[in-house]
C-alpha cells in the first residue's frame, strides 16, 4: 500500500492516469469507515486534501463556483451563506465538527448516497460538476452525475474539480429528520430554493429514493400559486397540495432508519414547513 | 470527631465527603491515560476471531488450511482443538469457548487467528472456510418455552411466580398495560481489549479491561485446566463498563493463542465487533394491572414479565429476579401475583446493564402510575406520595425495610424544584436540532415524574465480599485492592478514606490484580463504595489501632489518650507527639475481608428477606415534542436521589449526569434492532447514543444524606438509580406532550406520527 499526497490537480490526474485503480482520499469520511469494515482495501490511495486549488471558490456574475475540496465547515463561511443558505444550513447537518472539518464536499457528490446531506440542495440549484482527468475537462449534471445508490459517473482517471452553480435571489431553506438531534444519517431531507427572477421554487429531496431529485409537479404546482410580487403567506390549500405533490413524488424504501411510509409522510412535513418559511421570509 | 492538628501537617488532599479529583481524568482528557486498547509489547502477536454471521446454524466443517499458509500467521484456533474444554458462564456455565458444531447466535466466536499484524489476522480469518447448514432462528421470546430446545439446558433461565399478601383483594379502580422496553446497549467508549502473555511457570498473564478480575480469572483457570494461581489478572486501562464488562469476552481466546505461540497476544474489538461480543440490556415485554381505591391506596398489582436472554445464561436470572422484586416500584402494595421468566433465544446473549432488571419494571411501573393517576383525577405526585415506601414497610417480596427509604422526600423535592428552562426560540434548540425540522408553533411541551429504586450490592443469599489491605510505611499508605476501576471513582474514594481515617497525605493504589489480593467482587450492583469502600475503611481501622498500640507500648503511653493528627500522632494527656513517617518506619500492614449482612434466597412464592439495602430515585423530565415529525427534544431534567451520604460530590454529580444521560438514551434513542436473530444497527453511525444537542443539563433538585445503617459512612451505592428513573421519567413527559400512550422505550418518531399501528405492534 503506498499514499501519495498530491500538491496539485494536475499532479492528481497525472497520479490517477498511470493507476486508475487507486483510491481516490478527500476527507476520508465515508473512505475510512468503509476501510475500517474491511469493505474497502486500500492498495494504493491518491490523498486530495492538500491541493489548495480545490479548496477555492469564486463567485464570477451570477454562477458560483465551490472547490471541491471545500469542507463542510468551510461552507459556513459567511458569504457562502449569504449567496446559497440551503449549502450552508445542509453543511451544518452532517455529522460532528470533526467531521464538518475533514469532510468535503466534492467527497458527498462522489460517495454519492441517497442520504447525501448537499445533494438535495444541490439537485435543487441545477449545479453542474466539473470533472478533470488527464486528458479531458468535462462538465455534467448533478442528476447525471449521481446514476444511482452510491453509484457516480466518474470515469477511470477523473476526479471532481469544482461544482458549479447559478446564484438565485430569494429565501432558501433545507431541512433534515433525523432521529437524533444531531449527528444523524438523514431520514429524509428537502432543500426548497427560490428564484424570485426565475419566478420559480425549486423542490430537491434526499433519502426518499435511490437518487436525490426535484420534485417537479410541486415546483410547477406552486410556480403558478406563489405570489411573487409580495411573498406573501400562501392559503392552507395551497401549503397542504404543495406538501402532497412532494410527498407523492417520492418513492421511499424501508429500513433501518425510518419506514417507507414515514419518510413520505415527513418529506410532506418538511415541503409544507419550508414553503411557510420562505413566504414568511423577507424577499431579498 | 475533633482533629488535633497543626498548618504546617494538615494534609491537602481530599478527604470523606469533599470533591475529589480523579488521578486519571486530566491524563484522560489529554490522551494520555493507558487503556487497554494502547497495550504493547514488543514481541507481540496480534488475535481476531471468526465470528458466526447466522443466528443458529450447525458447523458441517470448518477447514482452516489456507488460512494456517498465510503470511503471518501462527495459530489458527477452533473447537477442534479444545477437547472437552469446560463451558464458561458468569452464574452458570453454559456457553462454548468456541462453538461446537452449532452456533446459538449472530456473532458467536467460531474460530480465532494469532497473526504478526492486524491485517494479516484479518486476511486469515476471511480465509477460514465455514460450511453452515442453517437453522431457523428462535427468535420470539414468547415462543421459548414450548418451542424445541437450542441448548442441552432447555430454553428457560428461570421463571419467578411471585405472590404476596392476600389474592382476593380487588381495587375500585382497575388500570391495565403491556409495555415493552428495546434492547440497549451499554456502549463504553473503550471496545473490548486486552493482553495475554505466557509466563515460564507454564501459566499466564493476562492484562484485561474487566469490572470483576477474581471471577473472570476463575472462568480462565477453569477452561484451561490451569490452578487460579498460575492464571494472574491485571486490571488493564477501562473504558466504560456499565454491565458489559461482566461476562468474559476475548479473555480466553487470548490465553489460548498466547499458549499455542508461545507469545504476548493482543486483541482489541472494533465497534461492530464490541455489538457482537459483549451482552445487552434484556429486552422485555410486561403486562400489568393495578387495582386501587378511589382515594389512590394501592391494593393489588398484577403482572407478568417475560425477558429475551438471548443464546446464554450469563446474569439472566439475577436480571430476572431484580425485575420481578421491584416489578410494584417504591410503593406499598398489599396484595401483588406476579409472572416473571427470562428465556433463551437465538438473539443475541443479555446480561448486566446499568439498572440490572430494575430499569424496564421502572418504566411500566411509572406508565401504570400515571395511567392510574388519569383515571382517579389524581395528581401523578400526589398520588406517588400516597403510597410512597416508608423505613419499616414491606416489600412485595415481604421483605422489611429496615434502613432508610427517603421516598417521600426524593419524590417531593424533585417535583417541588423549579423548572429553569425556558421556551427554545433557536430552531438548532427545537426537537429535529441541527435538521432545522421544527419551528416553535410546530413544539408541544410536556412534563412528568418518575421514581425508581434497586437493591445495592448482591443479593438471594450470594457470599458477597470484597478485599482490601492497607500498609502504612514511612507515613505513606499503600492500598491494595482489585476492585475494578471502570469510573466508578474508587480511586478517589479510596484515597479518600485512609486520608480520613490515618491522617496520612500520600496514599499509593497499588494495581488491581489477582497476584496480589483476594478478590474485590464486580464493579456493578452499585455496590464498589459501600463493599471495597467498606474493606479499605475496616483495613484502614485495623491499622489505626495497631499503630497506636505500637505507640502506647513503645513510649509507655495510655493508648487511649493517642490520637492521630494529619501526619501525625500526639497524646491528648501529654505534650508527647510523633510523625507518621517516623512512627511507621517499621510498616504495619493490615488485610481485610468485608462482607455486607447476609442475605436469602428467596422462597418458592418469591418471598424473602433477600436484599441487602435499597436506593430510590427520582427524575422529571421537562420535553419538547414535534407531534407531526415524532421528534422529541429533552429539554431539562431533574433529579433528586437517595444517596445515604456525600463522599465525592464531583463524582456524585458525573453518576447522576452520566446514568441520567443512558436513562434518557434508552427513552428516545438508544436500541439495538434484532430482526431474526441479526443485529441491523452494530455501529454508532446507526445505534445512535445522545449528543451534547440530545442531553439537557442535569439540575439536581436534592442529594436525601440520611445515613444508611450498617453502611461504611451512612453512604449508599450511587451509581444504578440514576439510569433508572430517568427512562420513566422521560417517556412519561412525552406521553404527557403527546397525550399519546406510548408503551414502549425507545419512543420512535413513527411512534408518535403513527399511534395506532404501533399500538396493534
Amino acid at each position: 500500500m503506498g499514499v501519495i499526497i498530491a500538491k496539485s490537480v494536475n499532479e492528481a490526474c497525472a497520479v490517477l492516469a498511470e493507476n486508475p485503480a487507486t483510491t481516490v482520499l478527500a476527507g476520508g469520511t465515508d473512505l475510512m469507515v468503509q476501510a475500517n469494515r474491511g469493505a474497502h482495501s486500500l492498495e494504493s490511495v491518491l490523498d486530495l486534501s492538500r491541493i489548495p486549488e480545490l479548496k477555492n471558490w469564486s463567485l464570477e456574475g451570477s454562477e458560483m463556483v465551490l472547490g471541491a475540496g471545500i469542507s463542510y465547515t468551510d461552507l459556513a463561511d459567511p458569504q457562502i451563506a449569504a449567496l446559497v443558505p440551503a449549502l450552508t444550513q445542509a453543511a451544518r447537518t452532517v455529522g460532528s465538527p470533526q467531521i464538518r472539518n475533514a469532510g468535503t464536499l466534492g467527497g458527498n457528490l462522489a460517495t454519492a448516497s441517497p442520504a447525501g446531506d448537499t445533494i438535495p440542495v444541490l439537485v435543487a440549484m441545477d449545479a453542474v460538476l466539473q470533472l478533470k482527468s488527464s486528458t479531458e475537462n468535462r462538465e455534467i449534471a448533478i442528476t447525471e452525475f449521481i446514476t444511482g445508490v452510491k453509484t457516480n459517473a466518474l470515469k477511470p482517471g477523473e476526479i471532481i474539480q469544482s461544482i458549479k452553480m447559478p446564484v438565485f435571489q430569494g429565501p432558501q431553506e433545507f431541512l433534515k429528520v433525523g432521529t437524533r438531534n444531531a449527528m444523524v444519517i438523514s431520514v429524509v431531507s428537502l432543500a426548497l430554493v427560490t428564484d424570485f427572477l426565475g419566478r420559480k421554487l425549486r423542490v430537491g429531496v434526499g433519502s426518499v429514493s435511490p437518487v436525490p431529485f426535484r420534485a417537479t409537479a410541486a415546483e410547477e404546482f406552486i410556480a403558478q400559486e406563489f405570489d411573487w410580487e409580495t411573498n406573501s403567506a400562501l392559503s392552507e390549500k395551497v401549503i397542504n397540495k404543495f406538501s402532497e405533490l412532494v410527498a407523492d413524488s417520492t418513492k421511499p424504501i424501508d429500513d433501518h432508519r425510518g419506514t417507507a411510509d414515514y419518510r413520505k409522510h415527513a418529506v410532506g412535513v418538511l415541503a409544507k414547513r419550508a414553503l411557510e418559511r420562505v413566504c414568511a421570509g423577507e424577499k431579498s | 470527631m475533633s482533629r488535633v492538628q497543626t498548618s504546617d501537617t494538615a494534609i491537602k488532599g481530599p478527604r470523606i465527603g469533599e470533591s475529589a479529583l480523579r488521578p486519571d481524568g486530566i491524563p484522560k482528557v489529554k490522551g494520555e491515560f493507558v487503556f487497554s486498547n494502547d497495550l504493547r509489547h514488543p514481541d507481540m502477536l496480534w488475535g481476531g476471531t471468526l465470528r458466526s454471521p447466522h443466528p443458529a446454524a450447525r458447523i458441517v466443517s470448518i477447514n482452516v488450511t489456507s488460512a494456517l499458509k498465510m503470511t503471518g500467521v501462527r495459530a489458527v484456533i477452533t473447537s477442534e482443538d479444545l477437547d472437552d474444554m469446560p463451558l464458561y458462564g458468569l452464574e452458570h456455565p453454559d456457553q462454548p469457548v468456541l462453538a461446537d458444531g452449532l452456533v446459538r447466535y449472530q456473532g458467536e466466536p467460531v474460530a480465532i487467528v494469532a497473526a504478526d499484524h492486524p491485517e494479516n489476522v484479518r486476511l486469515a480469518l476471511e480465509a477460514i472456510d465455514v460450511e453452515y447448514e442453517l437453522i431457523e432462528p428462535l427468535s420470539d421470546p414468547n415462543l421459548a418455552k414450548e418451542a424445541e430446545a437450542i441448548h442441552p439446558d432447555g430454553n428457560l433461565f428461570r421463571e419467578i411466580d411471585l405472590t404476596h399478601g392476600n389474592s382476593q383483594e380487588e381495587g375500585e379502580i382497575i388500570v391495565e398495560g403491556t409495555y415493552e422496553v428495546g434492547m440497549q446497549d451499554q456502549a463504553p467508549l473503550g471496545t473490548e481489549s486486552g493482553m495475554a502473555i505466557p509466563s515460564e511457570d507454564g501459566g499466564i498473564d493476562l492484562f484485561v479491561s474487566t469490572q470483576w478480575l477474581h471471577a473472570d480469572r476463575d472462568q480462565v483457570a477453569a477452561c484451561l485446566n490451569l490452578p487460579t494461581e498460575k492464571v494472574r489478572l491485571t486490571l488493564a486501562g477501562v473504558g466504560g463498563a456499565f454491565g458489559a464488562r461482566e461476562d468474559i469476552s476475548l479473555h480466553i481466546h487470548l490465553c489460548l493463542l498466547a499458549i499455542k505461540t508461545g507469545k504476548p497476544i493482543k486483541m482489541s474489538y472494533s465497534r461492530t465487533e464490541s455489538f457482537h461480543g459483549h451482552v445487552h440490556r434484556h429486552p422485555a415485554q410486561m403486562w400489568y394491572r393495578h387495582h386501587a381505591k378511589s382515594d389512590g391506596t394501592l391494593t393489588r398489582i398484577e403482572a407478568r414479565l417475560l425477558l429475551d436472554g438471548g443464546a446464554y445464561a450469563s446474569t439472566s436470572s439475577a436480571v430476572l429476579a431484580n425485575a420481578t422484586c421491584f416489578a410494584a416500584g417504591p410503593y406499598r402494595v398489599p396484595s401483588v401475583e406476579i409472572y416473571g421468566a427470562v428465556v433463551r433465544t437465538n438473539n443475541p446473549p443479555c446480561g448486566a446493564m446499568r439498572g440490572f432488571g430494575c430499569v424496564q419494571v421502572c418504566f411500566a411501573h411509572e406508565a401504570q402510575m400515571d395511567k392510574l393517576a388519569i383515571e382517579l383525577g389524581m395528581d401523578p405526585v400526589e398520588l406517588r406520595l400516597k403510597n410512597a415506601l416508608k423505613p419499616g414497610d414491606q416489600i412485595i417480596t415481604g421483605q422489611t425495610i429496615t434502613g432508610t427509604a427517603p421516598v417521600a422526600e426524593v419524590i417531593e423535592t424533585c417535583a417541588q424544584h423549579p423548572i429553569s428552562v425556558g421556551s427554545a426560540t433557536q430552531q438548532m434548540e427545537l426537537p429535529g436540532g441541527a435538521g432545522r425540522t421544527a419551528d416553535p408553533k410546530n413544539v408541544v411541551r410536556g412534563e412528568a415524574i418518575a421514581v425508581g429504586f434497586k437493591n445495592l450490592m448482591f443479593s438471594e443469599g450470594f457470599d458477597d465480599f470484597s478485599t482490601a489491605s492497607c500498609q502504612l510505611l514511612d507515613g505513606v499508605a499503600t492500598i491494595t485492592c482489585a476492585c475494578a476501576e471502570v469510573g466508578q471513582g474508587f480511586v478517589t474514594l479510596a484515597q479518600q478514606i485512609v486520608r480520613e481515617i490515618l491522617g496520612v497525605e500520600e496514599v499509593i493504589l497499588a494495581p488491581a490484580s489477582t497476584a496480589t489480593v483476594g478478590s474485590a467482587g464486580s464493579t456493578s450492583a452499585s455496590r464498589q463504595t459501600w463493599m471495597s469502600g467498606g474493606a479499605v475503611k475496616s483495613a484502614c481501622e485495623e491499622v489505626r489501632i495497631r499503630l497506636l498500640s505500637r505507640i502506647a507500648e513503645s513510649y509507655n503511653l495510655d493508648v487511649e489518650s493517642l490520637v492521630i493528627v494529619d501526619g501525625g500522632i500526639a497524646s491528648l494527656s501529654s505534650d508527647f507527639s510523633i510523625s507518621l513517617k517516623e512512627a511507621t518506619a517499621e510498616p504495619i500492614e493490615v488485610e481485610d475481608t468485608y462482607r455486607h449482612l447476609p442475605t436469602h434466597p428467596l422462597d418458592e412464592k418469591g418471598q424473602g428477606d433477600a436484599h441487602v439495602s435499597f436506593a430510590f430515585s427520582a427524575h422529571r423530565a421537562v420535553v419538547d415534542v414535534d407531534q407531526e415529525l415524532g421528534l422529541v427534544k429533552v429539554v431539562e431534567l431533574i433529579t433528586s436521589q437517595d444517596v445515604g451520604r456525600v463522599l465525592n460530590p464531583l463524582q456524585l454529580q458525573g453518576q447522576l449526569e452520566g446514568g441520567a444521560a443512558q436513562g434518557l438514551g434508552l427513552a428516545v434513542l438508544e436500541e439495538i434492532n434484532v430482526v431474526d436473530g441479526r443485529i441491523l444497527n452494530p455501529s454508532f453511525t446507526d445505534y445512535l447514543l445522545p449528543t451534547s444537542l440530545d442531553m439537557p443539563p442535569v439540575e439536581i433538585a436534592a442529594l436525601i444524606e440520611q445515613p444508611e445503617p450498617n453502611a461504611p459512612f451512612g453512604a449508599k451505592g450511587v451509581g444504578e438509580p440514576p439510569a433508572i428513573s430517568s427512562t420513566a421519567a422521560v417517556a412519561s413527559a412525552v406521553r404527557n406532550a403527546t397525550g399519546l400512550d406510548l408503551q414502549r422505550v425507545p419512543i420512535r418518531p413513527t411512534d408518535i406520527v403513527f399511534p395506532e399501528r404501533s399500538k396493534n405492534g
